[in-house]
């Protein structure tokens, strides 16, 4: 008998440990980006205190609504930097998938000489560090006149995201049986329509989550866009966090809002489709 | 009909050659060949002055250099081995959990989104010793009387980095050993118990052979982009103060833009080029043979 209440209560203990320990690794993860959030909503004054104010006593959209007038702010054309974003990270994303499908399905269905070497060869561009890239490609650009401009942002960008795009798409597609292709080709579809009609289908949800890592490596990459862009035409909002910071002050409740303002289209997209985002993962790395 | 035809498969990679070649390749190779030569951003026909190995032989006699590169490898080093056991332990604990598994997956990808640029702002001011909430909480606690300089201290700004590096990337890895979890079968687990193995020896030689592929994938996302560290470095400390968090990547970033010593710098990123490849290259022989391990591969 007391044998069995010692076993349960040790039972019990270890529960309460692992959900103790569940919880503080909850509140690391949360924390720092709810400080920021909470941060974009508090006066200056507030943030600045000493000693420090723990309850927020006043909660105000100040912040926001000086970011979005542009002015206050030393005048941070923060809306120029969405649209500018938004524009290349789109463009840029639909390119890569339309380029990475094809050279997924290229290495999902085809046997062919030096195919591993190939793959490890556009692996290997994605891991050149981008400050070692921006150099000769500052180079490149300021020669050919593309620097400061969407197109070389959305170029650059594009190659950065073909091979991780071509990685998971080719796990996708070789979950996809042959038969089924051959099975549509037989009942008298061409290559082409077979693709589109029976394999793009099945494909759908890996080459939604390469598209929502295409869109966040675009959305968020810094050491590139900071050196390929100089002026508002072009600057991506993660370039524009900088104007917040001057030589000696920094407006960190500016800078708090902007983050948000970044943070909430990333939410939502890797929300919305978080399923297919691990399934893509693990297809892709594993089985791939 | 002897008309020569390219293979479809060369058609189909064809659009991502050309692209990766225009922007990855050419300029690679232009910073190949500037890495031999004095060139200055500032005076453009330097380009042609050929120095031969000159700029590689003063990053080798750089002490600056190689402390920037020991603190890179020591970064990498303790960021993926740490990031590796934390994200292990952390899908352990939620593969546990039977109720609000879902909320608490949900909650864990919350770092991925955030840009290493955010990352490092977010940090900067968490960190700040003036208005940091780490300060702060020390302060109010009663912990500490005086602020922290967590981002000037050398020692102190190394650890405030590594704080950020593995925030921002642990749950990579958590959520792909969860999926890996997910996959283990349960009945040589349960023959396991029957037959007296305990919790651990059944982790040690069961769970963990069948999750290594799914760590090395995280392993191999993770070193394709290694240099992400830069972004964070860059905001938080941008490698000062006086050095004491120069990485290699800020170390390039300073040499070629502010500087200007365009060839200078291309010889370092070459190197740091080097670096990146080989953990991109040591990770994919490991996926490949632990797929082989499970009769995954192909």
């Amino acid at each position: 008998m007391d044998e069995n209440r010692h076993h349960r209560l040790r039972a019990r203990t270890l529960k309460g440990l692992q959900l103790f320990a569940l919880f503080i690794a909850m509140c690391f993860i949360c924390i720092p980006g709810l400080w920021v959030v909470l941060n974009s909503f508090r006066p200056t004054v507030e943030i600045m205190a000493k000693p420090p104010v723990w309850i927020p006593q006043d909660l105000n959209l100040d912040h926001y609504r000086a970011m979005f007038g542009g002015v206050g702010e030393g005048g941070v054309p923060v809306l120029r930097y969405f649209t500018n974003s938004l524009i290349i990270s789109v463009t840029s994303t639909v390119i890569a998938i339309l380029v990475g499908m094809a050279g997924g399905y290229a290495f999902a269905r085809y046997q062919f000489k030096g195919k591993a070497a190939i793959f490890i060869g556009l692996m290997l561009t994605r891991a050149v560090p981008g400050v070692a890239l921006s150099l000769p490609l500052f180079i490149v650009m300021a020669r050919t006149g593309l620097i400061d401009t969407h197109i070389g942002l959305i170029l650059v960008y594009v190659s950065l995201n073909v091979p991780f795009t071509i990685w998971l798409i080719d796990g996708f597609f070789r979950q996809v049986p042959v038969e089924l292709a051959e099975a549509a080709e037989i009942d008298g579809c061409t290559r082409w329509q077979a693709f589109w009609k029976v394999e793009f289908p099945v494909a759908r949800a890996g080459v939604a989550s390469a598209g929502i890592f295409a869109f966040l490596t675009s959305w968020n990459e810094y050491a590139l866009a900071s050196q390929l862009t100089r002026s508002t035409f072009s600057k991506t909002m993660p370039v524009g966090l900088r104007d917040f910071t001057s030589e000696f002050t920094i407006n960190w409740g500016g800078m708090c809002a902007l983050a948000v303002l970044m943070i909430i289209p990333a939410l939502i997209l890797t929300f919305l489709v978080q399923k297919h985002l691990i399934a893509g993962l693990t297809f892709g790395g594993v089985k791939g | 009909m002897t008309r020569f035809r390219l293979p479809a498969w060369f058609v189909l990679l064809l659009p991502a050659i050309i692209v990766l070649a225009a922007v990855v390749l050419i300029p690679l190779l232009l910073s190949l060949y500037s890495s031999f030569t004095s060139y200055r951003l500032t005076r453009p026909d330097s380009l042609y002055n050929w120095i031969g190995t000159f700029n590689y032989e003063k990053a080798a006699k750089s002490a600056h250099f190689w402390a920037a590169f020991g603190r890179t490898l020591l970064l990498l080093t303790i960021a993926l081995n740490l990031e590796m056991l934390l994200g292990l332990g952390l899908a352990l604990l939620v593969n546990q959990v039977t109720y609000g598994q879902r909320a608490l997956r949900t909650i864990m990808m919350f770092p991925m989104m955030f840009s290493p640029l955010l990352v490092g702002f977010q940090f900067k001011f968490i960190f700040n010793d003036n208005v940091g909430l780490v300060n702060n909480a020390l302060q109010s606690l009663g912990l500490s009387n005086t602020a922290i300089p967590w981002l000037v201290d050398g020692q102190l700004a190394f650890f405030s980095i590594l704080v950020a590096e593995m925030w921002s990337s642990t749950s990579v890895f958590a959520i792909l050993i969860l999926a890996g979890l997910f996959a283990v079968p349960r009945d040589p687990i349960e023959a396991a118990k029957v037959d007296g193995c305990t919790p651990w020896q059944s982790f040690r030689h069961i769970t963990l052979p069948y999750i290594m592929p799914f760590i090395y994938i995280a392993l191999a996302i993770r070193s394709l982009d290694v240099a992400r560290a830069y972004d964070i470095v860059q905001i938080m400390t941008n490698g000062g103060p006086a050095r004491r968090t120069e990485l290699i990547w800020t170390m390039i970033g300073r040499t070629g833009y502010v500087d200007a010593k365009m060839g200078y710098a291309n010889a370092m990123g070459y190197i740091s080029i080097f670096l990146a490849i080989f953990f991109t290259i040591y990770f994919f022989r490991k996926l490949n043979a632990a797929r082989a391990e499970l009769g995954m591969g192909g």
